[in-house]
C-alpha cells in the first residue's frame, strides 16, 4: 500500500508535467516561426467574413496585382537587407525606369552623332531598362563597397539621383498612349501589364517566377550562403575568403533589376510613364521586408517571408478599401502593424535566446 | 621597506563562479596602504576578474572584501568609487567623440548648481592633471585624435581625478612608449607618497620588479604566492606564475618533419602612420607536419604575421613562399585556395556567424566544394559536415543547430572544422585556446598533433607560455614587431622565451632583478 501510493506518484507527477511543458514550449515557439503567415491568414479570414466581394476572383487578382508591385522590390529589398545594408533608392529607380522605357517607346534613341534616331523592338527595350536599373545598382554597391559610404547616405543620394533623371529625361511630363507604332515596329508595350497567361496577369506571373529563383537562389547556391554570412558577420565571412564586396554589390545590383522591372509593370498598365511614379516605394519594401520577419540587422530572414509580408500589407489595404474606411485610417493602421510586428519579432529573439 | 605595511583594503576567500567555469577561488589578497601592489599570473589566471570584482564591475559569487575593518560590497563602479576605489582598464574605455575634459570627468561632472557643465573648472583640473603625467595635451581635443599612448594618458588621468585611495591598472603600459612608462612611474612614487594604494597588472615582468612593492601570484583561478618584492626574483615570479612542476604536462604524439614547406622572407610591414614598423624584417621556414610556435607578449606582431600571410595587412617588402611557389594575390580567397588558412584569435568577432547553424558555419569558407551544378548539394554538404563533426568530436545534437548553442570549446572545434574543410597545407591557429576549458584544450592539442602527423604544417601562437612550451617543436619568440630569438623544443625554457619577448620594451634588467 505504502509503496503503491507513495513511490511511483512522484514520478507519474514528474514525467506529463515536464512533457507538456516542453511540448507548450515547442508549439508557441513555431506559432511564433509562422507569425507572419498566422497574421496573414487571420487578417485574410477576417475580411473574408464581413465582406462579401473580397473573394471575389476579380477582387482577388486586384489584390494580388498590387501585392506584386510590392513584393517583387521586397525580393530585392530582402538580399540587401540580408547582407546587413539598406537601398533607398528603389522607389526612385522605378520611377526612372518607366521614363526611360517610355523615352525609348515613344522617342527612341536619337544618335545625334548619326543624325539618326534609333526604334527598339518591345523585348529590347525591356532588356535594356532591366540593364540600366541594374547598372544604378551596381552604382550603389560601388560606392558602398569601394568608397565605404554607409549604405543608407548612399542610397538616400540615389534616391535624389535617380529622380532627378526621372524628371530631367522629359523636363518633368509624363510619356503618354506608350503604344508604339506598327510603322516602328515597337508596339505591344501595354501587353505586359494587360496580358494574363491562364487568367492570371503577367505581372502576377513574374512575381511568382522571381520569388521561386529568389528562394533558389537565397538557399541553393554559394551566393546566397555568402549573403546570409556577411549580414551575420562580415569580418568571420571575409576570414572565411568569402568576396565580401563582391557579394554585398551584387545584392544592390539584384535590387535595382527588382526596381527597374516594377517601373516597367506600372508604365506598362498605365500605358503610361510619369516621373513621379515610385514615391515612397522603397518605404513599403522595407515594411514587407521587415513584416516577414527579416531583422534589419542583417543574416536572418527569408525571401518567403519577405512575400507573406507583402501580402499582408496588400490584403489589409485592399480591405479596407473595401470596407470604405477612410484612406488615412488605412495608412495609420498599416503602421500600427508593422510596428506590432517587429515586437513580435523582439519577443521570439529573446525567448530564443532563454532557451539556447 | 623592511616592515610589514599596513593593510588597507583585504580581500577574504573571494569566489567567482561563471557558467562553466571557476575563475576565482577563494583568493585571498591584501592591498598595502601607499603601496604599488603588483598582481601577476598568466592569461586566465583571473587578475581581471578580481579587480573587476574590487572596482564593482562585477559582483563576487563569495567572499568578503574589508575596507579598513569595514565590509563593503560595491555593485557598480560608481559605489566603489564612492568608496574611493578607481579602475583603470586594460582596454581603453574612452569616448572617441568627446574631448579629453569631457572624458576625464564623464558621469561626475563638474557642475554649476548642479544644472550646467562647468566646462572651464574641469578643463583646468584636466591640465593639471595632464601636466602632472608631463603630457601637454589641450583639454578640449577630441580623444579620437589622440594617440593610443595618449588616450592611455588620458585614462590614467580620468582614475586620478576621482581622488582614489586605491588606484587599480591593468596592464596601463601596453601601449605606452618608454619614455611615458617612465613619466607613469614617476607619477605611480608621487601617488604612493599622497597614500594613494596603487594595485598594478601587468606582463611585462621586468616592469613589476621596478615598480613593485609587494607581489601575488595568481594561476588558475587561485592565490599561489604573496611577498614583498625585495624578497624574489625573476625566477621565482616565473616559477609560482607557471607552476612548480616545470615538466610539459602535454608530451605530443611524434610526427614526422619534412621538407620546407612555407617560406617567408624579410617580412617588412610599415606602420599606417608611416613612422616606424610593425613588422620587421621577418624571415622562417615551416616544415610539413611541424608544429611551429609563436611567442610574443600582446603587440608583439604576432597577429600582424599572420595577416600578413593571409594576404590581410598590405606588407610592403618580403616575399611569401608556398611549395616552392611565391604567393602574390593580395587576396585572402586566393591564399585560402593555395592552401592558407587562418583560426582567427577572437571566435566570436572573427570565427563565426552568431546567425548561422553550426553547419553552415562549417560549410561556408568551402562552399565551392559541395556543387553539383549550379546548386549545392545539401548531401555533400552534410556529408562533409558529419565527417569532421565525428572526427573532431564536436558535441551536437543536430549541426542544424544554432552555433551559440555551444560550449565554447565546441565552438573552436567548428572554427576547426570550417578551416580543414578548405584542405589547407598550413594552418595558421591564433590563440586557439583562449576561453575554453582545459579538457577542450587538451581536445584541440590532439587534433593540432594530429594534423601535423598527416603533414599539415601548423604554426600555433599563444600568450600563454606553458601552451606554446608543450606542443611545439619549435618557438620564434617576437618583440616589438621583429623575431627575437628561436629556440629548439629542447632549448625552450620558461625563463628564456619570457626574457626573449622581453627584448627592446625599454626598462632595462638591473643586476638586482634578474640576479638569482
Amino acid at each position: 500500500m505504502m509503496q503503491q501510493t507513495e513511490t511511483p506518484s512522484p514520478a507519474l507527477g514528474a514525467v506529463p508535467s515536464a512533457k507538456s511543458s516542453t511540448f507548450g514550449m515547442s508549439v508557441s515557439k513555431v506559432l511564433l516561426r509562422l507569425r507572419a503567415f498566422i497574421a496573414l491568414f487571420l487578417i485574410f479570414g477576417f475580411f473574408a467574413i464581413i465582406n462579401d466581394s473580397f473573394l471575389s476572383s476579380s477582387n482577388l487578382i486586384i489584390l494580388t496585382k498590387q501585392v506584386a508591385i510590392n513584393a517583387i522590390l521586397g525580393i530585392g529589398m530582402t538580399y540587401v537587407i540580408l547582407a546587413g545594408g539598406i537601398d533607398l533608392s528603389v522607389g526612385s529607380i522605378v520611377g526612372l525606369a518607366g521614363m526611360i522605357a517610355g523615352a525609348l517607346i515613344n522617342e527612341g534613341l536619337i544618335l545625334e552623332l548619326f543624325g539618326i534616331t534609333v526604334y527598339f523592338n518591345v523585348m529590347i527595350v525591356i532588356l535594356l531598362t532591366l540593364v540600366v536599373g541594374m547598372l544604378i545598382g551596381l552604382v550603389n554597391g560601388i560606392i558602398i563597397t569601394r568608397f565605404n559610404v554607409a549604405p543608407f547616405i548612399a542610397t538616400l543620394g540615389m534616391l535624389y539621383v535617380a529622380r532627378g533623371l526621372a524628371l530631367l529625361s522629359n523636363s518633368g511630363a509624363t510619356y503618354p498612349n506608350l503604344i508604339g507604332s506598327p510603322a516602328l515596329g515597337n508596339t505591344g508595350f501595354p501587353e505586359l501589364g494587360a496580358g494574363t497567361f491562364l487568367e492570371l496577369p503577367y505581372s502576377i506571373w513574374i512575381m511568382l517566377v522571381l520569388t521561386i529563383i529568389a528562394i533558389f537562389l537565397s538557399q541553393k547556391t554559394p551566393f546566397g550562403r555568402q549573403v546570409y554570412a556577411i549580414g551575420g558577420n562580415e569580418r568571420a565571412a571575409q576570414l572565411s575568403g568569402v568576396r565580401v564586396k563582391r557579394v554585398k554589390t551584387l545584392t544592390y545590383v539584384i535590387s535595382g533589376f527588382c526596381a527597374a522591372m516594377v517601373g516597367l509593370i506600372i508604365s506598362s498598365q498605365l500605358v503610361s510613364a510619369h516621373p513621379a511614379t515610385g514615391d515612397t516605394f522603397e518605404l513599403n519594401a522595407i515594411a514587407a521586408v521587415v513584416l516577414g520577419g527579416t531583422s534589419l540587422a542583417g543574416g536572418r530572414g527569408t525571401i518567403l517571408g519577405t512575400l507573406i509580408g507583402a501580402f499582408v500589407i496588400g490584403v489589409l489595404r485592399n480591405g479596407m478599401v473595401l470596407e470604405g474606411l477612410s484612406s488615412f485610417w488605412q495608412i495609420v493602421i498599416t503602421g500600427v502593424v508593422i510596428i506590432l510586428a517587429v515586437i513580435i519579432d523582439q519577443l521570439q529573439a529573446r525567448l530564443q535566446q532563454r532557451d539556447v | 621597506m623592511s616592515q610589514p605595511g599596513k593593510v588597507l583594503l583585504h580581500a577574504e576567500k573571494v569566489t567567482k563562479v561563471y557558467p562553466g567555469t571557476v575563475a576565482l577561488d577563494a583568493v585571498d589578497f591584501n592591498i598595502y596602504e601607499g603601496k604599488v601592489n603588483v598582481l601577476i599570473g598568466e592569461n586566465g589566471a583571473g587578475k581581471s576578474t578580481l579587480m573587476k570584482i574590487l572596482a564593482g564591475v562585477e559582483e563576487a559569487t563569495s567572499g568578503r572584501l574589508i575596507l579598513q575593518g569595514k565590509e563593503i560590497a560595491p555593485r557598480s563602479p560608481r559605489e566603489a568609487a564612492a568608496l574611493g576605489i578607481g579602475i583603470i582598464y586594460q582596454e581603453l574605455n574612452l569616448f572617441p567623440n568627446l574631448n579629453v575634459a569631457e572624458n576625464i570627468f564623464m558621469a561626475h561632472e563638474y557642475t554649476l548648481g548642479g544644472v550646467v557643465v562647468d566646462h572651464r573648472s574641469q578643463e583646468n583640473r584636466a591640465r593639471d592633471l595632464l601636466a602632472q603625467l608631463e603630457q601637454p595635451i589641450n583639454p578640449r581635443t577630441l580623444v579620437a585624435d589622440l594617440r593610443i599612448g595618449q588616450q592611455q594618458i588620458v585614462e590614467i588621468a580620468k582614475a586620478m581625478a576621482l581622488d582614489a585611495r586605491i588606484l587599480i591598472m591593468d596592464e596601463p603600459t601596453s601601449a605606452l612608449s618608454t619614455t611615458e612608462v617612465e613619466v607613469l612611474f614617476r607619477v605611480i612614487r608621487e601617488l604612493k607618497a599622497q597614500g594613494v594604494s596603487i594595485v598594478y597588472i601587468s606582463h611585462k615582468l621586468e616592469e613589476l620588479m621596478q615598480i613593485g612593492d609587494y607581489v601575488t601570484v595568481l594561476r588558475d583561478g587561485e592565490l599561489v604566492a604573496e611577498a614583498p618584492m625585495h624578497t624574489v626574483n625573476l625566477s621565482w615570479i616565473v616559477a609560482n606564475m607557471v607552476g612548480r612542476d616545470a615538466n610539459r604536462q602535454y608530451e605530443p604524439q611524434a610526427h614526422e618533419i619534412g621538407e620546407i614547406l612555407l617560406s617567408v622572407r624579410n617580412l617588412t610591414l610599415p606602420r599606417p602612420s608611416g613612422s616606424g614598423f610593425v613588422l620587421e624584417d621577418i624571415s622562417f621556414d615551416l616544415h610539413t607536419g611541424e608544429i611551429l610556435g609563436f611567442y610574443g607578449l600582446m603587440g608583439s606582431g604576432r597577429t600582424e604575421v599572420f595577416e600578413c600571410l593571409m594576404g590581410l595587412l598590405p606588407y610592403t617588402a618580403g616575399t611569401i613562399t608556398l611549395d616552392g611557389k611565391v604567393t602574390r594575390s593580395p587576396h585572402i580567397r586566393e591564399r585560402i585556395e593555395q592552401g592558407l588558412m587562418l583560426i582567427p584569435e577572437d571566435r566570436q568577432r572573427e570565427g563565426l556567424v552568431q546567425t548561422m547553424s553550426v553547419h553552415n558555419n562549417m560549410i561556408i569558407a568551402s562552399l565551392q566544394r559541395y556543387l553539383a551544378g549550379m546548386m549545392l548539394s545539401r548531401n555533400k554538404e552534410r556529408n562533409a559536415v558529419e565527417s569532421y563533426i565525428k572526427e573532431l568530436s564536436i558535441k551536437v545534437s543536430n549541426p542544424d543547430n544554432l552555433i551559440s548553442s555551444l560550449s565554447g570549446g565546441n565552438q573552436q572545434k567548428v572554427v576547426v572544422g570550417k578551416a580543414l574543410l578548405t584542405a589547407p597545407r598550413v594552418l595558421l591557429m591564433d590563440e586557439p585556446t583562449r576561453g575554453i576549458d582545459v579538457g577542450a584544450k587538451q581536445e584541440i592539442f590532439d587534433i593540432v598533433v594530429q594534423l601535423a602527423q598527416q603533414g599539415l604544417g601548423i604554426i600555433f601562437v599563444s600568450t600563454e607560455l606553458k601552451e606554446v612550451m608543450a606542443i611545439a617543436d619549435r618557438v620564434i619568440v617576437m618583440s616589438k614587431g621583429r623575431i627575437t630569438r628561436e629556440f629548439t623544443r629542447a632549448e625552450a625554457t620558461e625563463q628564456a622565451l619570457v626574457e626573449a619577448s622581453a627584448i627592446g620594451h625599454g626598462v632595462t634588467q638591473t643586476p638586482e632583478t634578474i640576479g638569482a
